[in-house]
């Protein structure tokens, strides 16, 4: 049979309970803006949620889970080299920083010309 | 292709397709042939979007003059007070619902339901042109209301201007070519185009399109909310 031969078919209930959980997902990071949580608790939850439909749209909705393993390695390990590029940068970030202040001095108070001029 | 005693203890029936869908020699990937073509182009497009957020994330450590508030800049006001971030709150719900229906579209397209996938497909891309739309609008707002430019702006750090404009620009351009594949893709399936081939052709957008989301999903973490 043809069809059993053509890619990938699930049920559609997967589908849409994945959309309802991005939905509830991205409804709860925009509550981490609108709340304005800060520090650790902001950008733990940030990336939490952000981990969390990342993974849901590569599995269900790219069907990463259901592929084999040749596919996923070749498509999923390559970008963890990326992970030493933005380490390197974060430490040459700080490097930058660090010198700039050194030599010019950090502007603490910037120019705020119309956006929120009374609360500084 | 003898296999070492040793590892056949550790041999799951996974990493045996592994070794062995990589020496067979002839076919490693086993699916259509597009969409293991589309993966990859998808993992590049994955190091050019990861290179952009890591040169945002370096001109953002290393500024001493504090980055602007997005939460402020992206605020709307309808009427009463402005309510923070709340056009990219939508563009976000805009693109997720897009994602939604063009997982249908995929799912229908497989049952050979012409009229339902052709139908999803064009919803899709109506939700694409919509997302396109409000970052026009957005862009609009930046630039001549609040005079942000590549080389400064009113609120904070010269470099918000570039990472922003470089970022959702690149962004938005996947969005809009995403929009003309996928109405190609539609038309196609509304005069039988694949009947004969198969609607693989539909998965296969549909890859395009959920990376476009995905990306999205990194971009309003670390651009927007961060």
């Amino acid at each position: 049979m043809a069809a059993a031969e053509e890619g990938q078919q699930h049920p559609l209930s997967i589908y849409i309970g994945i959309w309802v959980l991005l939905f509830v997902f991205s409804a709860f990071s925009y509550m981490v803006d609108y709340y304005q949580l800060q520090g650790y608790l902001r950008w733990n939850l940030i990336l939490i949620f952000m981990m969390l439909k990342a993974g849901f749209i590569v599995a269900i909705f790219m069907h990463m889970a259901w592929e084999r393993l040749a596919l996923i390695t070749a498509i999923l390990l390559p970008p963890l080299a990326l992970l030493v590029l933005i380490g390197l940068m974060s430490i040459e970030g700080d490097y930058t920083y660090l010198s700039r202040a050194e030599f010019f001095g950090v502007d603490e108070a910037p120019v705020v010309e119309h956006h929120h001029a009374s609360g500084h | 292709m003898a296999q070492s005693p040793g590892n056949a203890v550790l041999a799951h029936d996974a990493v045996t397709d592994l070794v062995s869908d990589w020496s067979a020699e002839k076919e490693v990937f086993k699916v259509h042939w597009g969409k293991a073509m589309m993966w990859i182009f998808l993992l590049s497009d994955t190091f050019i979007f990861t290179s952009f957020l890591t040169g945002y994330m370096k001109v953002r450590i290393s500024s001493t003059v504090p980055w602007p508030n997005a939460s402020e800049i992206f605020a709307l006001s309808f009427g009463g007070d402005p309510i923070p971030l709340i056009l990219i709150a939508i563009m976000t719900f805009v693109l997720i619902t897009s994602s939604g229906t063009m997982a249908l579209a995929v799912n229908y397209g497989y049952r050979r339901d012409r009229i339902k996938t052709a139908t999803l497909l064009f919803i899709t891309a109506a939700f694409g042109l919509t997302f396109v739309g409000m970052q026009a609008f957005e862009w609009t707002k930046l630039i001549v209301d609040e005079g942000v430019r590549p080389w400064g702006n009113p609120f904070g750090a010269a470099q918000f201007g570039a990472s922003f404009f470089m970022i959702t620009g690149f962004h938005g351009l996947h969005v809009s070519g995403g929009v003309a594949y996928l109405t190609y893709v539609a038309i196609g399936v509304m005069n039988g185009r694949y009947e004969k081939k198969g609607y693989d052709i539909v998965e296969i957008a549909g890859l395009y399109w959920h990376f476009v989301d995905l990306v999205w999903v990194f971009i309003f973490a670390f651009f927007y909310l961060w």
